[in-house]
């Protein structure tokens, strides 16, 4: 259900490595929890993050939420769509709804990160 | 937490459930912005069965009414309805109300928010001396529904025997609703055309039901907590704990409208003709941001550099596509068209003075 081509935290974002780049999101799940998503914060270009730093925001008509970096890095590119389209994270959560590009600071870090079967699992466990 | 009797209807159509004030309540259907669009263009059918209901009854009904609340009460016919509040002796806010007469002058219902209920319940019962009244909280013996939206009558009509074409806005009467007696309204608190329906019937899904099965043909959805409250602030309606409290003047909130200093004698009157002698210092104002960004309750209000208050009301209008609120301001500032800012995380938000209600039924996106 999850794609397998990413990673995921505990905090419902999802990286997809690209080499020494990453592109970095919130899940499916995030999504339904915030509801319709209007507005969307992003770092500017060229800011170095540390693990779990706060990247930004995604806003729902009746929430904020911060969106933290799974690993450390400097954001490469932001997603300018969202500033017009910001429902591309309800629509397209894993793919057209991507937040940062970042230059991975430490591989290694990845380690620690959930595959796709460990996730689902993870959800599984909230639901109960 | 308390669950109202449609609470098994709402799982069933997927709701999000959430507690609100001790309830457990739809919080969303299908979508925030689905619901909202609905109630503006079709029509959404809300469970408000939270809400509060006191009756009033005795031959002093009126004179007691008249007393607790700043409105006319002694206008009201039978069959009629008035928007109030229940004042403390500062002229701040105990809840706003609807008052429903139901005789005149020794039968009145009130119908409270839900947040309220025993507070507003012990006010009432607790202000009797002198008056020979009985005050009796009802609310557990009733649930409400609220049918809002351009097709409301349309989608009604044919399920009760209430003449709804011939019913004003701010009437009510009675009759049965899908074979359950009830009373009906023509009230709401989203600023389009729709009715309440009260029933103290211990089975009154068939109400829920069958507005659903009439009205979803037509476009009508199910509405929860989440798009009642886009709704209600689009129309400047106030929420008592946001915008008005016991820490804001009815001449504050901008409810003069609701004072009728030649009534007669009521609970804070003398404060407000105090007041109205001096002037206000502060006021509610309506606003809409102008740099990107939500303003959202308790984010602080910064006017000529200089912290004011904070946001009471903010959202993100789903009609207008904007970014609005309420606030309350210097007197100063309340012009429409004043910029201002508010403090959103770490950066300073430009906004403006806008007229209110944001929204008036009739406009179109």
């Amino acid at each position: 259900m999850y794609p397998s081509e990413l990673h995921y935290t505990k905090d419902h974002e999802w990286i997809k490595v690209e080499g020494d780049e990453a592109l970095i999101g919130i899940t499916d799940f995030a999504q339904h929890q915030l509801g319709d998503i209007i507005f969307v914060e992003v770092p500017e270009v060229g800011k170095d993050l540390a693990t779990h730093q706060s990247i930004g925001v995604v806003e729902s008509v009746k929430s904020v939420s911060d969106i933290y970096s799974p690993v450390a890095g400097k954001v490469v590119a932001v997603n300018d769509a969202l500033a017009q389209t910001a429902d591309l994270l309800n629509k397209d959560p894993h793919g057209q709804g991507w937040i940062v590009r970042l230059k991975i600071k430490d591989r290694k870090e990845l380690e620690g990160l959930m595959k796709a079967s460990d996730y689902e699992k993870f959800l599984e466990g909230l639901e109960s | 937490m308390n669950q109202t009797r449609f609470n098994e209807l709402h799982k069933r159509l997927g709701a999000k459930m959430v507690e609100f004030v001790g309830w457990e309540m739809p919080i969303e259907y299908k979508g925030i912005i689905d619901e909202h669009l609905a109630v503006r263009t079709r029509a959404g059918l809300f469970d408000v069965s939270h809400m509060g209901e006191v009756l009033v009854t005795g031959k002093d009904a009126l004179a007691y009414v008249q007393w607790l609340t700043p409105n006319d009460v002694a206008r009201l016919l039978p069959g009629q309805v008035q928007y109030t509040a229940l004042m403390t002796p500062g002229s701040t806010f105990v809840d706003d109300m609807l008052v429903y007469c139901i005789e005149k002058p020794e039968r009145y219902f009130l119908v409270v928010n839900a947040a309220n209920v025993d507070k507003d319940f012990a006010w009432i019962a607790g202000h009797t001396q002198g008056f020979e009244v009985r005050v009796e909280d009802q609310s557990a013996a009733y649930s409400q529904v609220a049918l809002q939206g351009p097709l409301a009558e349309k989608i009604l009509q044919p399920l009760t025997d209430v003449d709804l074409a011939g019913m004003k806005s701010f009437w009510w009467a009675r009759g049965k609703v899908a074979g359950v007696a009830s009373l009906v309204s023509r009230t709401g608190y989203t600023g389009e055309d729709g009715f309440e329906v009260y029933t103290t019937d211990p089975e009154p899904g068939a109400i829920w039901t069958s507005i659903v099965e009439k009205g979803t043909p037509l476009g009508l959805l199910p509405i929860g907590l989440g798009a009642r409250d886009t709704l209600r602030l689009e129309a400047k309606l106030m929420l008592y704990g946001n915008d008005i409290s016991d820490k804001t003047t009815v001449l504050e909130a901008d409810l003069k409208w609701i004072v009728k200093l030649q009534k007669g004698d009521f609970l804070g009157k003398p404060v407000i003709e105090k007041q109205l002698a001096e002037g206000l210092q502060r006021k509610l104002a309506g606003f809409e941001l102008l740099d990107k960004g939500i303003a959202r309750p308790h984010y602080p209000v910064f006017v000529n550099g200089r912290k004011v208050s904070e946001v009471c009301s903010g959202t993100f209008s789903p009609f207008l596509k904007k970014a609005i609120g309420l606030a309350y301001l210097p007197i100063e500032a309340t012009a429409p068209g004043t910029e201002f800012e508010i403090g959103i995380r770490d950066k300073m938000a430009k906004a403006k003075v806008v007229p209110t209600p944001f929204y008036k039924r009739g406009d179109k996106k």
